[in-house]
């Protein structure tokens, strides 16, 4: 009896998982459809679910009308260098806040935090005049730098707490057994911190790759990656629904599926054995 | 090669002084023990002398040259944690190649150090596993094994044995022992647990509250225990300590007495009293006897075979040339 209550709980937990995972993917799942949609289908009332005339217009029409490749690269540099160069530094300022803390090192951390709450808006004046005054105004390295201060404190943070599951002596022991600061930081805290160090890069790349705010305020034509590219498409000229679905399709397609392989990555990165 | 000496080393965490100014001298070749009760700063001493924490004064000499700031990894000492400590991304084969790789060892030399190491300890076929696949007593063995074939001139033992279970830990002490007889570099050994330190030590350090209680060897702590704490602390069951008026007429304020050293009898002797508890362990028999003034409970070991209840009366005769004598301020008075 007990037994019939637990199976049928599980199929509407089941359901109910998949009910809202469902419903968080919705929108995402209407824009690549309506993608495929002529212009008239698109904005058609009541809308058009799945009976509509597949085509591949939209597509032909974004990609002869600006230069996806180039949008894509953009993207990639920014969200990529600018994971890359904030690993770099969040690494060893995690090291030193997780194993030598000193007397300030949780009011340094939320300190960190507290310029999240910065509204971005209120420092864009300044951060524009300095790029011009340092000519980096629509350059990829005034983004990736930029990107890169915005995500750091969230970096650190996380990297902060993985760290902190690591034992101290695991540590002792490798300096015990001659290992210097950089030795004891590469063979053994990021071996163990990989799963940790893994999904902190997926997160900080995909903040990065959807930034929106400082990557249309900061450039023009050579270095608008993606978010551009979408913007480009809800524009004075009319509502092109399919179009701007098609454009946006093209430019969450990479992350999607960065995140779906990564996500199988990560699963197996959580079932590191631990010591003890 | 392995001597180490502190100068006047303390240590203070903030403005608590964990241990104050404190000499000590470790031959080469010697096992020492360092024991006490938990927070004693024993652990505290390792890692000073480990170089896992920074002395706020004093000095550390380990063979003749100072090292009071040259950094753990330069130290050549070897240290084996509580927890083991293994590194879990990495087999047992290359946990114990570590320290080799770190100092920059020919690999056919490490492979010949490792087979060597994994023979003597038993781990031969686990080589090529993880730590999170061995249980406690064989990662135990991957802790010291890594610790070996670095040939440090000291070895650090950290309550090693705290985390196996008690038969485990009792062919764990014989294996460490062992391994020092072969080996012959000197080995300091952190324990709470006073059968350890008697059973292993060449030299015993007594601490508490970061003060040197006494140093000596094994037999010297049971035998002249310089004061109550130590008398108290050194055998299991520990000492009886009596006070008041059976002390004085015995010629000191309080006096010890070993559980061993009574002559028991069911008839006559200087004390009477009851027995409470007996706890039976087949070869002795530890007593707790209530009702002798000055001393409540008192522990007796008799024999085994000697058969007796709770509720008995006993008589009790503690034997003269065996007795303790301490001062008013607890120290032994001769």
């Amino acid at each position: 009896m007990a037994r019939a209550v637990t199976r049928q709980r599980k199929i509407v937990n089941t359901a109910l998982a998949w009910g809202i995972g469902f419903l968080i993917f919705f929108p995402i799942l209407w824009t690549i459809l309506t993608s495929f949609k002529t212009e008239a289908q698109a904005i058609a009332d009541p809308p058009i679910f799945l009976g509509f005339d597949w085509t591949l217009a939209n597509y032909e029409a974004v990609l002869e009308r600006s230069n996806y490749g180039r949008f894509l690269w953009n993207s990639i540099v920014i969200a990529g260098g600018s994971t890359i160069l904030g690993i770099m530094i969040a690494v060893p300022a995690a090291w030193s806040m997780a194993f030598v803390p000193g007397k300030r090192t949780k009011d340094i951390l939320l300190w960190m935090l507290s310029t999240k709450m910065l509204p971005a808006v209120g420092v864009l004046y300044p951060i524009y005049l300095l790029c011009i005054q340092f000519g980096v105004l629509d350059s990829k390295i005034a983004l990736v730098i930029i990107l890169m201060l915005i995500n750091l404190p969230i970096i650190v943070w996380m990297l902060y707490t993985y760290f902190r599951e690591i034992p101290g002596e695991i540590l002792e022991a490798a300096r015990m057994d001659g290992a210097s600061l950089r030795e004891e930081v590469l063979y053994v805290l990021t071996p163990m911190a990989v799963p940790g160090i893994a999904s902190t890069l997926l997160l900080n790349f995909i903040l990065a790759w959807n930034e929106a705010f400082w990557t249309l305020n900061l450039t023009a034509a050579k270095a608008a990656p993606l978010t551009a590219f979408i913007a480009s498409y809800s524009s004075p000229e009319g509502l092109f629904y399919a179009k701007l679905s098609a454009a946006s399709t093209m430019a969450i397609a990479p992350i999607l599926i960065l995140g779906w392989f990564s996500q199988k990555q990560l699963v197996s990165g959580l079932t590191f054995g631990a010591v003890k | 090669m392995g001597q180490i000496k502190l100068n006047q080393v303390s240590k203070s965490f903030g403005d608590v002084e964990v241990i104050p100014p404190l000499d000590l001298t470790i031959e080469d070749g010697e096992f020492t023990v360092f024991v006490g009760p938990s927070g004693c700063g024993k652990s505290t001493l390792l890692r000073l002398i480990a170089g896992l924490e920074d002395i706020t004064s004093g000095h550390i000499e380990i063979d003749g040259t100072d090292a009071t700031h040259v950094p753990p990894a330069k130290r050549g000492l070897a240290m084996v944690f509580q927890s083991y400590a293994l590194y879990p991304h990495m087999s047992v084969r290359k946990n114990i190649a570590f320290p080799m790789k770190m100092a920059g060892l020919p690999v056919d030399e490490q492979n010949r150090r490792i087979e060597a190491a994994a023979k003597a300890l038993n781990l031969t076929d686990y080589l090529d596993r993880r730590p999170g696949q061995l249980s406690g007593g064989q990662r135990q063995r991957v802790a010291i094994g890594r610790a070996i074939v670095r040939e440090p001139s000291a070895f650090l033992f950290d309550e090693p044995l705290s985390n196996l279970d008690a038969a485990l830990r009792v062919g764990m002490r014989l294996e460490i022992s062992e391994l020092h007889k072969r080996l012959a570099t000197t080995m300091i050994y952190v324990t709470h647990d006073q059968v350890e330190a008697m059973t292993m030590a060449d030299k015993i350090v007594v601490l508490r509250a970061g003060h040197i209680e006494q140093v000596g060897s094994p037999l010297e702590l049971y035998y002249k225990p310089r004061n109550e704490f130590v008398a108290g602390f050194i055998g299991s069951p520990k000492m009886n300590l009596i006070k008041g008026a059976e002390a004085e007429a015995r010629g000191a304020p309080t006096i010890g007495i070993r559980p061993e050293h009574f002559d028991v009898s069911t008839t006559e002797g200087a004390w009477e009293g009851t027995i409470g508890v007996a706890e039976h362990l087949g070869s002795d028999t530890f007593l707790h006897v209530h009702g002798v003034a000055g001393c409540d409970p008192m522990t007796v070991r008799v024999d085994g075979e000697l058969s007796v209840r709770h509720g008995d009366r006993i008589f009790l005769t503690p034997q003269a040339d065996k007795l303790h004598r301490f001062d008013a301020q607890g120290l032994r008075v001769e």
